[in-house]
């Protein structure tokens, strides 16, 4: 598929970095022109996605992790977060609503919830102890009421 | 953010401010946590007023929060949120939890 625009980066897995990945999305949807909502939707996502792979990838612990977006055809936005993790030995379990494996750090366990109502498509691939693959499709200018 | 805590209604108000994500709301939490615990208040009123970003660490900072204080038998109420705020609230359910108003313009109760 023809790629319009691209941007990848990769960053220490701390928490202070959820807000440069949100800087990063907010100046690669620039251009696009996307409305106040679409923009806090995807600015959300890469929040949640980010947050997971520090949290739950790596529990804290030292790795990376890497972002891609891409700026498709017909206004699509492509936003892929991996990293190197434990990785997520059951992704169905994990994707229900109010499931968490850290309420003790009063996770609400609804960061997938939030990711599927914000994007299009949402695939996750993950390897237990190999890490975790996250890919999302928002396409810009659907008029979208949640 | 500013925390106050008015002894005649037993209402706790925090104004918080910026950015509540993962980063920001162990801080956040602490700080809210030592002001519930100092005064118990009958109601909590977190002010959304002055935020920019919320997300999903927010709803588990509110859902934290009730908790505490739903033994306590006390209320919380979650104002002032801007629409995006609002979004991620009502996809959480959290008007189950507790209270969301959007306050005119005025004088904060101080």
């Amino acid at each position: 598929m023809k790629i319009n625009n691209e941007f990848r980066c990769s960053f220490p897995a701390v928490s202070a970095n959820e807000g440069l990945a949100r800087a990063a999305v907010s100046a690669f949807l620039i251009p696009a022109d996307p409305t106040a909502q679409e923009l806090a939707d995807l600015r959300t996502v890469i929040s949640e996605a980010v947050t997971n792979a520090i949290v739950h990838g790596y529990r804290e612990t030292e790795g990376d992790v890497y972002v891609t977006l891409r700026m498709l055809p017909e206004r699509t936005i492509y936003i892929r977060v991996a990293d190197k993790g434990r990785g997520i030995p059951d992704v169905q379990k994990a994707m229900e609503p109010l499931y968490t494996t850290a309420p003790e750090e009063d996770r609400a366990g609804l960061g997938f919830a939030i990711m599927q109502t914000f994007t299009d498509t949402l695939h996750v691939r993950s390897t237990p102890g190999k890490g975790t693959v996250l890919i999302m499709r928002r396409r810009l200018g659907k008029t979208d009421e949640a | 953010m500013q925390i106050h805590y008015n002894t005649e209604t037993g209402q706790l108000l925090v104004q918080l401010d910026g950015e509540i994500d993962h980063h920001s709301s162990n801080a956040l939490r602490a700080e809210v946590d030592a002001a519930i615990y100092a005064h118990l208040p009958q109601r909590l009123i977190l002010d959304f007023r002055n935020v920019s970003f919320m997300d999903s660490s927010g709803i588990g900072l509110i859902m934290g929060r009730y908790k505490i204080l739903q033994p306590l038998g006390s209320e919380i109420i979650l104002q002032n949120p801007a629409p995006h705020i609002s979004r991620i609230l009502r996809l959480a359910g959290m008007e189950r939890l507790a209270k969301i108003r959007s306050e005119v313009q005025k004088e904060a109760v101080k």
